[in-house]
Parts: C-alpha cells; sequence; structure tokens
C-alpha cells in the first residue's frame, strides 16, 4: 500500500504514471541478474528478518502494559475469537461490500470521464479546476458533510469510497489518453481510420496501461476511505472493529481488523497488479 | 516491368510552415517546398533524396496525406486525392507497429478498419507475413521482434490493404549496416512479385542507386527538385557489394554527391 504515498499530483500526473513502471521494472531485473546462489541467501535473510521482528515484538511486546500495546501470540487468540464469533467475518463481508460496489463505480465513472477529459480539449477546459480542486482538498474533510446528506449508512460510505478512489482513476486515464505517442496517431490517419476508430482502436489500447496505474492507485485510496469512513460511522465494517476494541482498551483485538486491511491492501494491491501485466504484457518489457 | 502509366502524379506542391518565435523573435514562415513537380510510372521504384531539410519526408507525408499541401495538386491513378486514403501504404521509418498486437494483428490493422471479415484477412495478413519472410513469426508481439524483423511487419502491414502506391520514409535508416542490406534485397524481391509503386525517401546514396530506377534529387530552402537521375541497371539487380564496385555506379554516386553537396548558401 505504499503506492498511496506516490498518488500523482493533478500537474504532473503524467510523470508519476509514467516513472511507475520504470522503477519496477528496474527491481525486477536487479533480482534476475542476481546469482541463484544470492537469491537464495537473500530470501534466507528476508525469513529471518520476519522471524527476528515478530520475535523481538513478542518479547518487547509482553513487557509493555497490554493496554497500550499487544503482542502478536495475544494478536492470534483475539483473532481466532472473532472469527469464531463471526463478528471478523461480518465485519470482513460488510466493508468488502462497500469497497467492491464503490470501487466499480468509480472504475466506471473515472474511467470515461478520464477519456473523454483526455480527449476532448473543450472538456478539459469545463472541468480541470473542479478536478485540481477536489484532488488537492484532502476528501476525508467532507465526511461529515456527507453524514450529514446521507446519514450513517451504507450510502455515506459508498460515497466517501467512492469519490476517494475517483480521482487517481480519472487523472490516470486523462494522463494515459493525452500520453499516445503521436506516431501512433499517425497510422491510424496514415490508414484513414475515422475518428471512432482512432479511439477505440489506437488511444484506449495505448492507455490502458495508465489506466490500470490509475486502478491501483485508486485501490490504495478506497481502502483508505473505507477505514475512514467506517471510523466516523462506527456501526459495521472493519473500521468500526478497529474503533470499538479501542474504546474497550482491548488492544489485541482491535489489531485483528488492522492485519485484515494489511492483508486486503496486499492482495487487491498484487491482483490489479496481475491484472496490468495480463492486460498489458507490452509495457513490462518496453522502454 | 516500367510501363507508361503515370501511377502517381506530382504536380506544383509547395508547402510553408509557420514557426512560432520565440521570445526575440516574431514568427516567420518556412518556406519548405517550391513547386515540386513530378510523375512515378506503374512499377517503378523512385527514390527522393537530398540532404536534411530539403523537405522529402515533408513531401512523402503531403503525398500521403499526413501533411496539408498549400498549393498543387497530387493524383493517383490520375484521380486527385484530398486527404489520406488507403490507395497509398506508408512504411514509418521507426516501424511504429501498435505494441498491444502482434505481428499479424498489426498487419490486419488496415484491413480491419476496412472491415473485412475476420477469416479473410487473417489469410491475407498470413500470405504477407509469409512473403516478407515472417511466416512463422505471426503470434509474436513488436518487443519481441529485432528491428528488423519489426520494419518487415512495418512493410506487410502497409501491402495488406494493397495500395496502388508504396511511400516509403527512410525505412531501413536505423537498422545496422548488414540488416539493411538484406532488406534492401527483400525489398527488391517483394517488389518483383507485386510489381509494387514505390516512392521511396533515403539520404543514403547507395541505397537510392541500388533500389531505384530514378532518383529525384532534391535541394534545401526552398526544398525543390534539383534533377532526376535515371538509374540504368536492370533488375534483377547484382549484389549491393558487387554493384558498387562498378565504375559507373561510382560515377552515378559521385555526380549525385556533387549536386547535393553545391546546395546554394543559406538564405539569411
Amino acid at each position: 500500500m505504499s503506492q498511496q504515498a506516490v498518488a500523482p499530483e493533478p500537474g504532473n500526473a503524467n510523470s508519476v504514471a509514467g516513472v511507475e513502471p520504470e522503477t519496477e521494472l528496474a527491481s525486477e531485473d536487479a533480482e534476475e541478474l542476481a546469482p541463484p546462489s544470492g537469491n537464495s541467501r537473500l530470501r534466507i535473510v528476508r525469513v529471518l528478518s520476519i522471524i527476528g521482528v515478530i520475535g523481538a515484538w513478542e518479547i518487547l511486546g509482553r513487557q509493555v502494559d497490554p493496554l497500550f500495546m499487544s503482542y502478536p501470540s495475544a494478536i492470534a487468540v483475539a483473532a481466532t475469537q472473532m472469527i469464531a464469533t463471526g463478528e471478523l467475518l461480518i465485519g470482513l463481508t460488510s466493508s468488502l461490500r462497500t469497497l467492491v460496489v464503490a470501487f466499480f463505480i468509480a472504475a466506471v465513472v473515472g474511467t470515461a470521464l478520464g477519456l473523454l477529459i483526455g480527449r476532448y480539449r473543450m472538456v478539459d477546459a469545463a472541468t480541470d479546476w473542479l478536478v485540481n480542486a477536489l484532488y488537492a482538498t484532502p476528501l476525508v474533510a467532507i465526511i461529515p458533510l456527507v453524514i450529514l446528506w446521507f446519514g450513517l449508512g451504507n450510502t455515506a460510505k459508498t460515497f466517501i469510497v467512492t469519490i476517494l478512489a475517483l480521482f487517481p482513476i480519472l487523472i490516470n486515464t486523462t494522463a494515459g489518453v493525452r500520453n499516445v505517442p503521436k506516431q501512433l496517431i499517425d497510422v491510424g490517419d496514415a490508414f484513414a481510420a475515422n475518428e471512432r476508430q482512432i479511439f477505440t482502436k489506437i488511444i484506449l489500447p495505448s492507455a490502458l496501461p495508465y489506466m490500470m496505474t490509475g486502478l491501483r492507485l485508486g485501490v490504495g485510496r478506497a481502502i483508505i476511505g473505507m477505514v475512514v469512513a467506517e471510523f466516523f460511522t462506527a456501526i459495521t465494517g472493519l473500521g468500526a472493529l478497529i474503533v470499538k476494541y479501542g474504546n474497550q482498551y482491548d488492544t489485541a483485538s482491535m489489531f485483528v481488523p488492522i492485519f485484515v486491511l494489511m492483508l486486503l491492501g496486499i492482495g487487491l494491491s498484487l491482483a490489479v497488479r496481475r491484472a496490468e501485466e495480463w492486460i498489458a504484457p507490452w509495457k513490462a518489457t518496453e522502454e | 516491368m516500367v510501363s507508361t502509366n503515370v501511377k502517381l502524379a506530382v504536380e506544383n506542391v509547395s508547402k510553408t510552415f509557420r514557426v512560432r518565435g520565440g521570445q526575440y523573435s516574431d514568427d516567420h514562415l518556412l518556406p519548405v517546398l517550391r513547386r515540386v513537380s513530378f510523375d512515378v510510372y506503374e512499377g517503378e521504384i523512385v527514390s527522393l533524396i537530398g540532404e536534411s531539410g530539403c523537405g522529402k519526408t515533408t513531401l512523402l507525408r503531403i503525398v500521403q496525406g499526413l501533411v496539408r499541401r498549400d498549393a498543387g495538386q497530387i493524383r493517383v491513378d490520375g484521380k486527385p486525392v484530398a486527404g489520406t486514403g488507403r490507395d497509398r501504404g506508408f512504411v514509418f521509418q521507426q516501424a511504429n507497429l501498435l505494441p498491444w498486437r502482434s505481428a499479424r494483428a498489426n498487419v490486419e490493422f488496415g484491413l480491419e478498419l476496412q472491415g473485412v471479415p475476420r477469416r479473410k484477412r487473417g489469410e491475407r495478413a498470413q500470405a504477407l507475413l509469409e512473403l516478407v519472410g515472417l511466416g512463422p513469426a505471426g503470434e509474436q508481439f513488436p518487443h519481441q521482434l529485432s528491428g528488423g524483423m519489426q520494419q518487415r511487419v512495418n512493410l506487410a502491414r502497409a501491402l495488406a490493404i494493397d495500395p496502388a502506391i508504396l511511400l516509403m520514409d527512410e525505412p531501413f535508416s536505423a537498422l545496422d549496416a548488414q540488416t539493411r542490406e538484406v532488406l534492401q534485397l527483400e525489398l527488391l524481391r517483394v517488389q518483383a512479385e507485386t510489381g509494387k509503386t514505390i516512392l521511396f525517401v533515403t539520404h543514403d546514396l547507395d541505397e537510392a542507386i541500388y533500389l531505384s530506377n530514378r532518383i529525384v534529387v532534391m535541394g534545401a530552402r526552398p526544398g525543390r527538385i534539383k534533377r532526376i537521375i535515371p538509374i540504368p541497371f536492370g533488375y534483377p539487380r547484382k549484389d549491393l557489394p558487387e554493384l558498387r564496385g562498378e565504375p559507373e555506379f561510382q560515377e552515378i554516386r559521385r555526380n549525385m554527391w556533387e549536386l547535393i553537396r553545391n546546395a546554394p548558401p543559406i538564405a539569411a
């Protein structure tokens, strides 16, 4: 979920979206170039590091008042209890339902608007100030207003998650459309393609990798939006569980939904990345 | 092979670019082509050659319709053309293959735009891949192909729409010397098999002599025709190294070099 930190600014969306795959490429190359023996040594170091950190946490965590800090074994016990009561699953399903619906809306609306803004100067002129302003605003700031409008139910949560995930998707899609190489448009022109054909056969596929990057960044923001929204509404979901156990000073139980969120973040980002490689395989090896 | 049918007629084509001035200069007009006229006959290979800035690539793009001309007329098979059209096939300097399409799908591109049914365009693409020596590579993606192979796909893509004339914009200039010679040979073979009329832009004197029936030598500022040189060698041609050894080749080469180099001083 480190991508959240590099969510593109409206001003330099191009550079962020363009630079990201390169850094990924570089790290992949480095791994491939390392000799096999070094590779397995790296794996050993990684495993040792995991054991070391978790072990240290277990030992040090036991020294601290359980009110302030917990430790792995206590968290594991709390997790089995929360799974047994079904509490965790209910929270997870509730969160996921919001996340999936809101992310779907954000993906559809963000992609459609991004394509229009990227392709048509007029649409861009009419909307760029609004997009920039909204993107610059930390949108969690409007959560109280959203709750005022929609109450504490699912609608408010869905709205918040949608609006948070929308902008990285929209901005990256726009950048993708603007960065279609001029030479590829030339190919369409040279073969006498009409406007619709240029859009569907050149611009859309060319912008696809950017759109996928937008979706990946959007997933990260959607998860943040979901948790924050659940903090505020505090009725259902993983965020609500965190608040509930925080209020009860049950720190071990509080860590359980946090871990689930971490796994969720990793899993979803990975899934989108796999989808990226599957949909745009040519980008992985192209300069 | 060359008939007396005029396949492509370029008539009095002129073009001026408006160059945007910077902070210290006003906009000014840059004439790139002045009243350029020549014909290309059916089945002929004609090269455009000249120093950089002589407008040869601009002229080719005007013929394709990628750049609008200010004045003059372009005719293909006697019919005036406006804008781009599939009666002309363009082979780009950089292959410009669509990276998300396989070699075959790239070759099919023009046919797809025309609405040719999938089966038919697949067959045609395969036939063309075989013609350019890439029969088994149809499923490869551009990033898996070498520069030379990409240019073969580039050529097959242009041939797929069966254009009346093939326009080639320095297609071999980015390749290494060896690959370039192989592809020059291949182009002559493909031309002999298809009988296509070709207008070929290059800055490589040997390439121009080796490939062409005639060479249009252009001068710069503004771009204009200096002379049209007929090449006396017949087809099929000898290998380039062998041809290069002939005194006649050397003579043409020397004359052309003089012609290109003796450009009048740049007008301020």
